[in-house]
Formats: C-alpha cells, sequence, structure tokens
C-alpha cells in the first residue's frame, strides 16, 4: 500500500464558466477564469516553486518564492496572486527567476534551524523541498546574524507543538485559521522582523481561543505546527482514506500509517463533506482506540454481582446463544430484543436487525437514533415521504438566510459549522432560534440577524407564529404551494396558523420572545432570498419533538424553499451514523428504506431471501422494552455500540430495567455504564480495524476502511455474524461488501451502492439506483417523494415538565466540541484538557439568588433524581434556564431528566427539565452507591487466567 | 394488579392521551382515525391489547378521544382490517 497523494495546486479553483486559454513555458493552457498562474502551471504539471500559498487558502503573496516573468510585462509578479489572462505568455524558470528565488530562500534559511536530520517534518516539509527545488547551495549571510531560534516551544497544546523557532512566518497558518476554520485564533504579533504567529495575545495556545481543529497544523510547510504523534512515531509510510466515526458531518481523512499503528489523520481534501477540513475529535481525538481501558478478550459471569471471567470467543458465542434461547423459551418470542448504535456501520446495523427480525423472531430492535432523531424520521417522512435531510452540505453555498433551530453547530458539527460560518461571512443572513445564546449568535466577523431566545419547550409556539406572520402578511409562496403541495391541506393549515392565538403576540407570552422578533425573523426567512433551515436535538427532543419538525416542514412548503439549491431542510445528526442506522431497518416498527414491516410485498422479499417468517406487527422501542423488564416480561436483550445506561433518560429507569433482564449482551470497545448490568461481554473494534460503510447527515454514502487489524480479534460485523451462527441463523458473509450487496438488492434507495462503486466515486449520496445512478444531492428537486407535499396542523401542546416553586429553573442538556455523546471515547483521549468535567451553566443572576461562586459543587434536582457537579456562571443561558452537558458517568446527567418523550417517537424529552439548583458538600447518595456498584461490576477474574 | 404493571398501564394511557393531544386539532374523524392509524403502527399487539382491556373496563383516564380511537382501533382489529394507513 502507498500514500494517497494529493496535489496542492496552491491557490483555490475557480468557480467560474469562462474559460481562459495561455501559455505557460510554451505549453498551451485553459483554465477558468480568474484562476492563478500558479494553479494554471499546475494543471500541467509545473510546479512553481512556493511558500506561502497553498490551495486550502486563498492566495496572499508574501513569500516572493513564486515569481514569474510574463511576455511584454514588467516585473517579476507573484504567480499566486496574478490571475490568468487571454493570450498571455509566462515564463516559470529564467535566469532572472532562479537568482530572485535563490537570494530569497538564503533570506529565509539564514534564519532557520539547520536540524533536518532530527526534525519531524524531515522528508515532509515544504521549506526543505523548495530550498532543494531552487537549488540553494549556501547562505551568503550566514547565520551569526540577528534571528529567531531561540525563541520557546509551546507544548501545551496535546496534540501538536509550536516551535516559533521553525516559522516561516507565511500566514498560512493564520489564514487557515480565519478561512478554513473561521475562528481567528491566531495573529501576528509585532511588525517587521518581530513578526510572530501569536495564538491569541501571545498565549500558549491551550489558554487561547483555538479551537484545535488542526487546519494551521496542516497549512504549516515546515514543522513549526506539527503533530506530537509525528514527534514521537515519524513520517508514515502508507496512508488510505477512510471516514470519521465521530459526528455525523461524516468527514473523510487520510489515515496516514507506519505498519499498523496510526501516525496521524489527515482531513481529505477529496472529501465531499469536510473538502479537507476536521475538527478536534476526527483529526486528533482517536488515542481511545488504544487506551489501557479497551477490553480485548470476550468476558461471561452468571450474575452481575459475580467478577467478569474471561473466556475464548467461541464459549462466549454459545453462552450468548443459549442464554437468549432459554430466556425465549422461557418467557416466550417476545422477551428479547437488540439495540443497535448510529456508531455501527451500516452493514453492522442490517445484520443486527436481521439477527433480531429473522434470529430472534421478532420485531424487537431499536436504535439510539430513538433517542435523538427520531422525530426526524416521523416528521420529514410525514411531510416530505422521506426520512432524511433535504440538501447537500454544500448547498449552503447558495443560501441567502440561515436559520438555526436548537443546533449548535460549531460544537456538535464543527466542520460542517465552519462551512456555514464561510458562507455567513461572505453576507448570508442569519436567524437562530435557541434557549442558550450559542457561539454564532456572535462570533468573529458573524453575527445573527435575530436571535430568538425562546423558553425551552415554546418550539412548536414560536414556529407557528412565524408561520402567522407568513400567512397573515401575504408571504406566502402561493405559485410553489399550489404546484407541489395538497391545496386543500394548505387552506386549512394557512386558517390555522392565522388564528389570533398563533399570533407572535400571544407567542410571545409564552415563549419570552418578543413579538417583533418573531414577526422580523419571519419576515427574513420568507423574503430573504434562499432560506435553509438547519436543526439539531433542541428541535427532536421535546415532547413535541416530531410537531417541531413538522412545524419546520411547513415553513419550507409555504414560502417554497425546498427542491433546488441553498434552501431545504436539514437535520443536523449527532452521531456519524445516524442517518445510516435508521435507513438500516434498525426500528421496530419498519425495514429497511422506511418500509412498515405491515407492508406484505417488502416482507414477503425478505423472508424469501433470509427463509424464515417476519412479524408483521410492529416490536419494542427502548422505553418499551426497558418499561416492559421492569414489568417482567421482556428478560434479554443484545446491545452493539450503545450505552443506554449514560445516554437515556432516567437513569433509575434504566438501571432498574436492565436490573430485571436474565441476560444482557453487551458488545463495545470499553466496560461502558451499561455493562454494569451485563452478563455476556463481546469487545468491539474500532473505525480503524474494520471495513464497511457510514452515511453521514447529508445522505452521503461514505468508506470505512480497515487500517489494522482488530486487537479484540474480529470486526464488529463478523462478531453478529458468529452471534447469529450461534443462534442457528445462517449468515455467511466473507467480507462486509457482501453485505453491503444485500442492503442493494433489498433496498431500492441503496440500489446503486456498493464498495466497487464508492471505491470508484469516493461517495455517493441516496438514492442512488437506476433513476439516480450518481446519487442524489439535493432531494425532492420536481416532486416529494410522497407526492404532493402535506402540510399538517402544529397545535402547541405546552409539556406537563413544568416548572414551578419546588423546581423553579429549565434544564437543557446538550454536548460540546472537544466531547462525544457520552464521552466513552473522547474521555479516553487527551480532550479532557478542554473539558475533564461536566459543568452546570447558570446565569449569574440565579446564581447570586443561591449564593453561588463560579466553580463551587451543587446539587441538581429534579423530580427524577438528584446529582452533584460544578457551576459555570454565564450570561450564555437566560435567566431561569441552566444547561450542562453528559459526557461523564461521574456526574450521570441522565439521573435527572425525566421519562417525558415526544408523543409519535418517544424520543426522550433531554431539553425540558425542571430542576432545582443549591450549594453542596459532596457527591449525591446515588452518586456514592454507583461509583461502588461500577467499581464492583468492572472486576475481572485472575483466577481464570492463572489456571489456563 | 401489580404495582409495576399498573405503573405500565398508566404510562400507556398517559402516552395514548398525548398522541391525542397531537390529533385533536385536525377534524374529528380524521382525528380518531389518526391516532388509532399511529397506534396501530407504531405500538406493539401486547400494548394495543392492553389498552383496548383498559377501554373495555371502562377506560378511566383516557381522553374521550382517545376513547374513540382506541375503540375504533379495537373495531378494526378484530375485522383485521388494513388500518396502518399513513398517519
Amino acid at each position: 500500500m502507498s500514500m494517497v497523494t494529493e496535489i496542492d495546486f496552491g491557490t483555490p479553483a475557480s468557480r467560474s464558466d469562462k474559460t481562459v486559454t495561455l501559455t505557460i513555458d510554451g505549453l498551451e493552457v485553459e483554465v477558468p477564469e480568474g484562476t492563478s498562474i500558479m494553479r494554471a502551471a499546475m494543471e500541467i504539471g509545473t510546479k512553481i516553486p512556493k511558500l506561502c500559498a497553498t490551495d486550502m487558502i486563498e492566495a496572499f503573496g508574501s513569500c516572493r518564492l513564486c515569481l514569474v516573468e510574463i511576455e511584454g510585462r514588467a516585473g517579476t509578479p507573484a504567480s499566486c496572486t496574478t490571475p490568468v489572462a487571454p493570450g498571455m505568455v509566462v515564463h516559470t524558470q529564467t535566469e532572472r527567476l532562479k537568482q530572485l528565488r535563490k537570494g530569497v530562500m538564503e533570506l529565509y534559511i539564514s534564519d532557520h534551524p539547520l536540524d533536518c536530520l532530527t526534525c519531524a517534518v524531515n522528508g515532509n516539509c515544504e521549506l526543505q523541498t523548495e530550498a532543494g527545488n531552487v537549488g540553494l547551495r549556501d547562505v551568503r549571510y550566514g547565520y551569526a546574524g540577528a534571528n529567531h531560534l531561540d525563541d520557546k516551544k509551546d507544548e501545551s497544546n496535546p496534540y501538536f507543538t509550536y516551535d516559533p523557532a521553525k516559522c516561516i512566518v507565511c500566514n498560512r497558518c493564520i489564514r487557515a485559521c480565519e478561512e478554513v476554520q473561521g475562528t481567528f485564533a491566531l495573529t501576528i504579533d509585532g511588525r517587521g522582523f518581530d513578526s510572530r504567529v501569536s495564538a491569541g495575545q501571545m498565549e500558549p495556545f491551550l489558554q487561547s481561543e483555538c479551537v484545535s481543529c488542526g487546519a494551521c497544523v496542516q497549512a504549516c510547510p515546515t514543522a513549526t505546527l506539527v503533530e506530537k504523534s509525528v514527534i514521537d512515531i515519524g513520517q508514515a509510510e502508507h496512508s488510505a482514506v477512510t471516514t470519521c466515526a465521530y459526528c455525523g458531518v461524516g468527514c473523510a481523512f487520510k489515515a496516514e500509517m507506519r505498519g499498523e499503528e496510526l501516525v496521524r489523520m489527515v482531513p481529505w481534501k477529496d472529501g465531499k463533506a469536510n473538502h479537507g477540513h476536521s475538527c478536534v475529535k476526527g483529526r486528533f481525538a482517536w488515542g481511545y482506540a488504544t487506551h489501557k481501558d479497551r477490553i480485548l478478550k470476550p468476558m461471561i459471569r452468571a450474575k452481575v454481582s459475580d467478577p467478569w471471567r474471561e473466556v475464548s470467543w467461541d464459549e462466549a458465542f454459545a453462552y450468548a446463544a443459549s442464554e437468549l434461547k432459554r430466556v425465549q423459551a422461557k418467557y416466550g418470542r417476545n422477551s428479547i430484543g437488540g439495540i443497535t448504535s448510529s456508531r455501527c456501520t451500516n452493514e453492522e446495523t442490517y445484520l443486527i436487525q436481521k439477527l433480531v427480525r429473522a434470529g430472534f423472531g421478532n420485531n424487537n430492535v431499536d436504535t439510539c437514533a430513538r433517542v435523538c432523531h427520531s422525530p426526524t424520521g416521523y416528521g420529514l417522512g410525514t411531510a416530505f415521504g422521506t426520512s432524511a435531510g433535504t440538501q447537500d452540505f454544500d448547498s449552503i453555498d447558495q443560501t441567502d438566510v440561515v436559520m438555526i433551530v436548537g443546533a449548535n453547530p460549531t460544537d456538535g458539527h464543527p466542520v460542517f459549522a465552519s462551512h456555514m460560518k464561510k458562507r455567513l461571512r461572505q453576507g448570508a443572513r442569519l436567524i437562530v432560534l435557541d434557549p442558550r445564546r450559542i457561539d454564532l449568535v456572535r462570533t468573529p466577523h458573524v453575527e445573527a440577524d435575530y436571535h430568538l431566545p425562546l423558553r425551552p419547550g415554546t418550539n412548536v409556539a414560536v414556529l407557528t407564529a412565524l408561520a402567522h406572520v407568513i400567512v397573515t402578511e401575504g408571504l406566502v409562496n402561493e405559485a410553489f404551494v399550489r404546484e407541489r403541495c395538497d391545496w386543500d391541506e394548505f387552506q386549512e393549515w394557512a386558517e390555522f396558523v392565522s388564528q389570533p392565538r398563533n399570533s407572535p403576540e400571544a407567542v410571545a407570552k409564552v415563549s419570552g420572545v418578543p413579538a417583533e422578533l418573531i414577526r422580523k425573523a419571519a419576515r427574513l426567512y420568507a423574503m430573504g432570498g434562499n432560506a435553509a433551515i438547519y436543526y439539531g436535538l433542541g428541535v427532536t427532543e421535546h415532547s413535541q419533538g416530531s410537531t417541531t419538525v413538522l412545524a419546520l416542514a411547513n415553513l419550507a412548503m409555504a414560502t417554497g424553499n425546498l427542491g433546488r439549491e441553498g434552501v431545504g431542510v436539514n437535520p443536523l445528526r449527532g452521531q456519524n451514523n445516524v442517518q445510516g442506522a435508521c435507513d438500516m431497518g434498525s426500528f421496530p416498527h419498519e425495514l429497511t428504506d422506511y418500509r412498515h414491516v405491515s407492508n406484505d410485498a417488502v416482507r414477503t422479499m425478505f423472508e424469501k431471501l433470509w427463509g424464515v417468517t417476519i412479524d408483521k406487527e410492529p416490536g419494542m422501542r427502548i422505553p418499551n422494552m426497558l418499561d416492559a423488564a421492569v414489568d417482567g416480561s421482556f428478560k434479554g436483550i443484545y446491545i452493539e455500540g450503545e450505552d443506554i445506561l449514560q445516554s437515556d433518560p432516567d437513569t433509575h429507569h434504566v438501571a432498574a430495567g436492565l436490573a430485571a433482564m436474565e441476560c444482557v449482551v453487551v458488545q463495545d470497545l470499553f466496560l461502558n455504564e451499561t455493562a454494569n448490568y451485563a452478563h455476556v461481554f463481546l469487545p468491539g473494534s474500532t473505525f480503524l480495524e474494520k471495513d464497511g460503510t457510514f452515511t453521514n447527515a447529508e445522505r452521503r454514502v461514505q468508506r470505512v476502511r480497515r487500517l489494522m487489524s482488530p486487537k479484540n480479534g474480529y470486526a464488529d460485523w463478523e462478531i453478529t455474524v458468529k452471534l447469529a451462527q450461534a443462534m442457528g441463523v445462517p449468515m455467511n458473509y466473507k467480507h462486509a461488501g457482501e453485505i453491503l450487496d444485500e442492503i442493494a438488492a433489498t433496498t431500492p434507495s441503496f440500489a446503486g451502492i456498493s464498495f466497487a462503486k464508492l471505491d470508484e466515486v469516493g461517495s455517493v449520496q441516496w438514492p442512488c439506483n437506476a433513476e439516480h445512478p450518481e446519487g442524489t444531492p439535493v432531494m425532492h428537486i420536481d416532486h416529494f417523494v410522497r407526492g404532493k407535499g402535506k402540510f399538517v396542523l402544529t397545535e402547541y401542546v405546552a409539556t406537563d415538565e413544568k416548572s414551578g416553586p419546588r423546581y423553579p429553573l429549565l434544564l437543557t442538556t446538550g454536548r460540546i466540541l472537544s466531547h462525544y455523546n457520552v464521552g466513552a471515547q473522547t474521555r479516553r483521549t487527551a480532550n479532557v484538557a478542554w473539558h475533564p468535567e461536566d459543568r452546570l451553566e447558570i446565569h449569574p443572576h440565579d446564581a447570586e439568588q443561591r449564593g453561588l461562586r463560579d466553580g463551587d459543587w451543587v446539587k441538581l434536582s429534579s423530580r427524577a433524581g438528584e446529582t452533584t457537579l460544578r457551576a459555570l456562571i454565564t450570561e450564555r443561558v437566560a435567566p431561569g434556564v441552566v444547561y450542562t452537558t453528559f459526557h461523564h458517568p461521574d456526574t450521570q446527567a441522565n439521573v435527572v431528566t425525566t421519562d417525558f418523550s415526544d408523543w409519535a417517537t418517544n424520543c426522550p424529552e433531554y431539553k425540558v427539565t425542571a430542576v432545582q439548583v443549591a450549594r453542596s458538600n459532596g457527591p449525591t447518595d446515588w452518586q456514592e452507591r454507583y461509583r461502588r456498584q461500577s467499581e464492583q461490576s468492572r472486576r475481572i477474574s485472575e483466577t481464570v487466567e492463572a489456571a489456563e | 394488579m401489580s404495582h409495576d404493571a399498573a405503573a405500565s398501564l398508566k404510562k400507556l394511557i398517559y402516552m395514548a392521551n398525548q398522541i391525542g393531544k397531537f390529533f385533536a386539532v385536525q377534524k374529528h374523524d380524521q382525528a380518531v382515525a389518526g391516532l388509532a392509524s399511529h397506534l396501530a403502527r407504531f405500538w406493539t399487539p401486547a400494548m394495543r391489547e392492553k389498552i383496548i382491556l383498559h377501554l373495555k373496563e371502562g377506560g378511566e383516564g383516557l381522553d374521550p378521544l382517545t376513547k374513540e380511537a382506541v375503540q375504533w382501533l379495537k373495531v378494526k382489529q378484530s375485522n383485521h382490517h388494513d388500518y396502518t394507513g399513513d398517519a
């Protein structure tokens, strides 16, 4: 295997449709108008020496190395900043240019340490390469003059170092931070010879605003900014492209390897979702794959109070299968089920639902999308006919108005947030609906036109009020609605939203958002040009989550903001494969492609293929399973890649459900919290150790490629296959590609997708089939999948979770940039440097009333339970609202959340819990008990090992 | 009825009424059919049986619309009718 090579064209591509023909070194070349001479030269393979230019950022023209001569023009212009012109004749190598470049290079090298042999980027350094390219043989100025060689190295960031002694002040890092990431954390401090790159105001990187996305490291042409892993290991010798296993953006990375050791992850320029950008998680936080906590041997135990006993894989499969069968024989066919995860590949998820349907003989399969985006499936499926976002990410380049509802992209979907910020800096307008003042409300060079800080739980009221303004002020796109939607349903909806009780003035009272703000936002959304909605779990994780999704769909249809680039309704998926998990039939009521289990034709097709009878009735959702477990009728479960004890609401109830089961099989990388209640532990593999596909938030199916042998012995899909075989279910796949072939054969939207297709085109967005052989970036172009778009009435129903004298504050939960979901992976990386614990954000007013100071330990209590954590006093939250994350099991934030859930899907109401906050002296009884139980439960018997 | 079974039934009643509150704004017949169809499409047979049995025993705690929908569901189920159309 060799390195995946990418050509650096020096400057970004021009998007012009017009072309220009010119001559470079005697060769004619035709390129789009606006292309730089440097890029045009590279198009024909002529690499002009350069240092300050790279094609991820705009040309800067500072290094003076890329000079060229142009016939008929005076001087030696920089090829990076000079655009091509018709008939232009360019010379890239002349005596004059050679002398100039050598002279420039001499100056650079006179202030650069000559430690190439011991330098981390030896062999992969642009300065070193260009010194060779320009024929540098000596430095006339010597090395004893004024220099920066004694500048102090900054090693504060856990993942990369900044060595100013090696800096050539090309500004690439600063421009990458500005143009690509949009954080503006870096600048140049000082002038002239004193110019130095500065993080913040000459702060250490870790203490600065730097978000550690890695763009600066990637842009650096020397060893000034370099990964610590490269310093430790050395340069990679081969690489392969794979897909990040963190959030739903689905960034493509070149995994650079030395043998079976991962050296670094470098964002892939041709990745259609990330275009060569990354965040701190995907770029750096992969150390969990080799963390000491990882379990590599299967384990079993008769009772959860017993210590674990390591066993062979065969014994583990046989024991798990016999126990699941025993339970089913004793308590009935419906007494067992399975849970798959959005962290699984499409192939793994498909196999789990197949195991449940074909092996367990019921539909008791669910996915963790239950607790995040199940309302998206219901809402968009009902309104448009398909349960997915309507656009590709690049659509935002055509957007004039961005409306973010209940999402915090800079933390949850950072790479797409950078793309979004770029568009906003270009002038797109911004509306934010969120109880918190998320970063995008005001961040460098971006400011929301309108921030509607609505009270948690009032989404539907506010969105219906927006619709009220659009209808009553005559802002409806009637032509679109008449042509594309059911006109009768629209009229009924228009009459409904027009009622005075849905007016901004009426809604202001319940939502706390001033009526005029709602009116202005509605007008901007309806009349501002291409308007696109991006939403997150602040929409779905409510008792009216599905209604809110429907309200968003109504707004988009009423204003004609669907069916073309720049518009749409776009769920920002939390985990890497939420979309795929849903597509693969992992909900208990539907088979792949969202086809209901009662559909005889679809069921018959699978029955013939699998040689079994499939139940035509829906199975249990996760909360149904837990209720039935507490009830005594559900006794066994197989869980892959999901930690329901930490991530699901009302921890006490989840624990009671798990404790009531007789056979809990957990397949995971670590002994997670759920595994405290498990009887069988099947060690899982990381995304670096297996083949498969993930589907990101824009329906893009991308390859996950095996880069190293599974440290546990098997890829996850192989474990499910072997468990299925032990249960007597025939599964005979030789590799993961065969599973995808079966998916394609049974799933119309995936009909054209295979490993071969993905290897050929990189990625493809479903539907990909005979009708759309190259996939579908934008959906619903001529008509909705369901035919006519469906307007649905969205009555606001206040949640039953109400604040009052005992619990006067409203808690909303979420996550932060450096951690992912329950933190099982990121807590086992250096990302803990940014977020070592969950904190409770509380407004200064509420803190003062309680006599709290920043950093105080506080008790957070609700009707469901209580926990303790430290307070963070901030105006990001409104008075009356508190916020925390759920990344740390020590906090167990879900001890506090309730079992209220979305009416349609049972997606938990994580975003609204009535709570009280008071100063605390220490952990709650629950936390103490839980800590003791966890320690007990994680014991691994040593006697067996000794005996062997 | 055990404490757990009673709690479980209470939860089902709450969920059915909650679904009903979404459909209540629609025209009456549409709302009844929509609620019943939702229960048919997403609830397990055991959950449906429990709520139907509870209605038979008086349906305490069920909202009027929910009662109608559960009754409708009961009739359709006993007739083996396809009641799982779009909500």
